[in-house]
């Protein structure tokens, strides 16, 4: 029997023929990495690939490391297998891996979303025999409004809070969201102030992309001068003592697991925006539509349940594959903690 | 119903008290009286009944939405309410409903009596007039069960910043079996109805736990009085007009499952209530709580049941006398003129009895007693002070309770379910099991004692360490060890174990020890009173 182009080893995704893994968990010679969250990107590889946009990222993550910078579409040959990064929209930089060998194509979307967002590049789909797809969000319960909504919510709730004389804290992972949040603030309201894990990663960004200006929260910073303005924090800056200097302060955050009452109440968060940089269930499913693909192999997320309504509804040969991305998306506590 | 779910999403947002108070307040000072009853009654758990049963909703739920059951059954263990899981299948919608939540209440009670094809037209048309939010509000009126983390006692305080009512006289206002259907806001809350008050309870006083070092802070000890603290069904009975009403703490009337009861009527005159607990009683001692259970849930109390477990009233207050109400005499007073009326009666023909008060001199012969607590079947001391009015809920100072120690076994951690509410997506309810013969045996579940940070570990080690899956339960590889506290212990022929244990907790994860040192069943059923 012909072996499968892409294989699920206790490495990551490998590709035999080209020698080469993508978002491999155990350190490996050769890495194509498709975005810099840490679970994608992991420390100890010899060598990495990935879009040129998300090299100063990992670079910042991972200290002096040895990776060649890919731009959109750039065919790459390794051993006769052609690869090519495009854009998965789900962070900056943020890339799905097409490989082709002898004609046959595989897709591996990594985290992606389809909605544009205004700063990630947008998800472009690509045909494939075979798509490999997460599905963090892979239940009909999950259904985003478009994020223009989000943000008039967003923006609203900070102006209410401004004219109450309270400072709004809004938590978002440090890399992605919180540029995404950044990039959306109406600063007609107050002026933007960040934690130092936001404030870090966004300098590094800026390379490449064009945020608001941020003012970086130090020990000199007075609670005055902060009251009304809105901070951007990463969710772990939640109950923490760094946050009770900003008295009296209303906090929010902003995810896709703020659609369950449940995940909204037990963080003892003010409020929860239901916005998330992972597609949703109609997007996973027009995204599998538009590769048209016959095999579909879904990694994390809620995969058992989702293949099976592949297979039961949409006729598609899906399957699951356990990787370690996430261990179970039902996580939500942990996720939103750690999904930086 | 806006307001109403704007309301309900004000207090679900924020855990501070204050402002669930303001936002109830600010609601009550505006919206109209029909819907004021209706938050009221909803608030204190008065649903209009279930009127269309969940299978139908949910299988009309997906037929909506275009998704097969499965997914929905799915989608539902894993968002963990059924209400919330069809606001969030359902297709958005752009149309919008301008009626008040009284209306909608008024037509889910009509909804009982419309045939079938009615009833799903009727939720079709108003799912998709609602949005998500509305619609999780709706549901929840629809299926019951509605916990928003607001007690009885802060809605009533919110009520009373908004009328200027005093709040205890609210609390009183709104006990008993009223339903907004045979009332008004203003008859219930506003006016003063002397027929309403004929079976209404009294709001029960209750006790804190004693404090750490509590003996330093109460005073002198001969300022207290002492009693066991009963392990039965805490009610009330009020003799009025003739007629026996008895109420339980969960604002119950069951007078109709504790008919010997009614023999009181010849012998406690009109315009009395008694506080007291409800035992169950036999060969002249009060028996196991456990023998209690066959009646609480019996719809039908059949004549050789009341042979079987007969019951009495031990009584620890009195509230009312001569139509009076005394509840602002002190506990010495209440007292004296309880235990001279229920000393004139016969006990054993008549099953009214004393809860025996006792003073001490020393905290150590207070002590002592209390160590008696398992042997005389009760869950430790009360210590309620002589001068002490008898209060409205749970209060600070005047009474306390000083259990005993719970009975304490190490367990295995072997089955696992995902929680409800707050805790829905994590797996928070636990089964456990003691060696038997080289066997793990079920004996218990628990699903409270861990810290929120401890859940989040044992729910992501599950997620880990899943052996099998029956729908939302999963088995786990055996690998943890849980101290189990639990408060009574007796045999029972409907456990697999043989044993049932009250009220089990978790007390503390034993990370310190290996499964193979857990108890076994034998240690378990040593711990049987004898």
């Amino acid at each position: 029997m012909k072996q499968p182009l892409l294989v699920f080893n206790e490495k990551g995704i490998y590709c035999e023929k080209a020698d080469v893994y993508i978002d491999a968990w155990r350190p490996v010679d050769k890495c194509i990495v498709t975005h810099g969250h840490a679970d994608h990107s992991r420390w100890g590889h010899k060598h990495y690939i990935t879009q040129t946009n998300n090299v100063p990222i990992i670079k910042h993550r991972l200290g002096e490391i040895s990776v060649t910078g890919k731009v959109w579409n750039e065919t790459f040959t390794i051993n006769g297998v052609k690869f090519s990064l495009h854009p998965a929209g789900h962070i900056i930089a943020s890339s799905q891996v097409r490989v082709e060998y002898k004609g046959e194509v595989w897709v591996f979307t990594g985290d992606f979303k389809t909605e544009d967002d205004g700063l990630a590049e947008i998800y472009e789909p690509v045909k494939c025999h075979t798509f490999i797809t997460e599905c963090t969000f892979g239940l009909p319960a999950f259904k985003w409004e478009p994020q223009a909504e989000v943000f008039k919510d967003i923006n609203n709730w900070w102006a209410t809070n401004k004219s109450e004389g309270r400072t709004s804290i809004l938590f978002g992972y440090s890399l992605g969201k919180a540029q995404r949040l950044l990039k959306h603030l109406d600063t007609s309201i107050g002026k933007i102030y960040t934690h130092g894990a936001v404030e870090n990663m966004t300098e590094v960004v800026r390379e490449n992309y064009k945020l608001p200006e941020t003012t970086l929260i130090t020990r000199d910073t007075s609670k005055e001068e902060i009251k009304g303005n809105i901070i951007v924090a990463p969710p772990s800056a939640h109950g923490s003592t760094w946050i009770r200097r900003f008295v009296p302060f209303v906090t929010a955050s902003a995810s896709g697991w703020m659609t369950f009452r449940g995940a909204r109440r037990r963080r003892a968060i003010d409020r929860g925006f239901v916005l998330s940089d992972h597609a949703d269930w109609e997007g996973l499913l027009s995204a599998i539509k538009a590769t048209g693909c016959e095999k579909v192999i879904a990694t994390h997320g809620y995969t058992d349940i989702f293949a099976r309504y592949l297979r039961e509804e949409l006729g598609y040969d899906a399957r699951t594959e356990k990787t370690q991305y996430e261990e179970e998306s039902a996580e939500i506590d942990k996720k939103i903690e750690n999904e930086d | 119903m806006k307001d109403f779910a704007q309301l309900i999403k004000k207090l679900d947002s924020t855990n501070k008290t204050n402002e669930k108070v303001a936002a109830l307040t600010a609601y009550f000072q505006n919206a109209n009286d029909a819907d004021k009853l209706w938050t009221i009654a909803i608030l204190s758990h008065r649903r209009p009944k279930r009127p269309v049963n969940t299978t139908l909703l949910r299988l009309w739920a997906t037929e909506i939405s275009g998704i097969p059951l499965w997914l929905f059954e799915e989608s539902y263990h894993i968002v963990g309410d059924l209400a919330e899981t069809i606001a969030l299948i359902l297709p958005t919608s752009s149309a919008h409903s301008e009626k008040s939540l009284s209306e909608f209440v008024s037509e889910i009670i009509e909804l009982r009596t419309l045939p079938e094809e009615e009833k799903k037209k009727y939720l079709h048309d108003n799912w998709l007039a609602l949005n998500y939010f509305e619609r999780f509000v709706f549901n929840k009126i629809l299926t019951g069960s509605f916990r928003i983390g607001v007690s009885q006692k802060l809605m009533t305080r919110a009520l009373s910043k908004a009328t200027g009512i005093d709040e205890d006289i609210l609390a009183y206002k709104l006990m008993g079996d009223w339903t907004p259907e045979k009332t008004t806001y203003k008859k219930l809350i506003l006016e003063q109805n002397e027929e309403d008050y004929l079976s209404k309870p009294y709001p029960f006083y209750l006790a804190y736990a004693v404090e750490d070092n509590f003996q330093e802070d109460l005073g002198p000890i001969s300022n207290w009085s002492f009693e066991h603290k009963w392990d039965g069904i805490r009610s009330q009975v009020i003799i009025r007009n003739d007629e026996v009403f008895v109420w339980s703490r969960g604002e119950e009337l069951v007078t109709d499952k504790y008919p010997e009861f009614q023999d009181f009527l010849k012998v406690i005159p009109n315009g009395t209530v008694i506080d007291g607990e409800i035992l169950p009683f036999g060969e002249g001692e009060i028996q196991n709580f456990n023998t209690l259970q066959t009646r609480i849930g019996r719809k039908n109390i059949s004549k050789a049941l009341l042979q079987k477990t007969p019951v009495i009233l031990n009584a620890y207050d009195l509230l009312e006398w001569n139509g009076e109400d005394i509840r602002q005499k002190p506990f010495s007073e209440r007292r004296k003129i309880l235990d001279e009326m229920i000393q004139k009666i016969n006990s054993e023909e008549i099953g009214i009895y004393l809860s025996e008060t006792m003073n001490f001199e020393t905290w150590e012969q207070a002590a002592a007693e209390r160590d008696l607590s398992r042997e005389k079947r009760s869950e430790g001391l009360m210590l309620k002070r002589k001068d002490s009015p008898y209060l409205v809920g749970r209060k600070k100072g005047d009474w306390w309770k000083w259990k005993i120690d719970p009975f304490t076994i190490d367990a295995v951690l072997t089955y696992a379910m995902r929680g409800h509410g707050r805790r829905a997506n994590l797996y928070t309810d636990y089964t456990f099991a003691l060696w038997d013969e080289g066997e793990l045996v079920t004996f218990a579940k628990a699903y409270s004692g861990l810290t929120d940070a401890e859940f989040r570990q044992v729910d992501a080690w599950i997620k880990r360490n899943t052996l099998e899956r029956f729908g939302p339960v999963r088995s786990v590889t055996p690998q943890h060890v849980f101290e189990i506290a639990f408060e009574g212990i007796a045999e029972s022929s409907r456990h697999k174990s043989g044993i049932a244990t009250r009220f089990p907790r978790i007390l503390r994860w034993r990370k310190d020890k290996p499964i193979a040192e857990a108890n076994t069943l034998d240690d378990l059923k040593a711990l049987i009173p004898k």
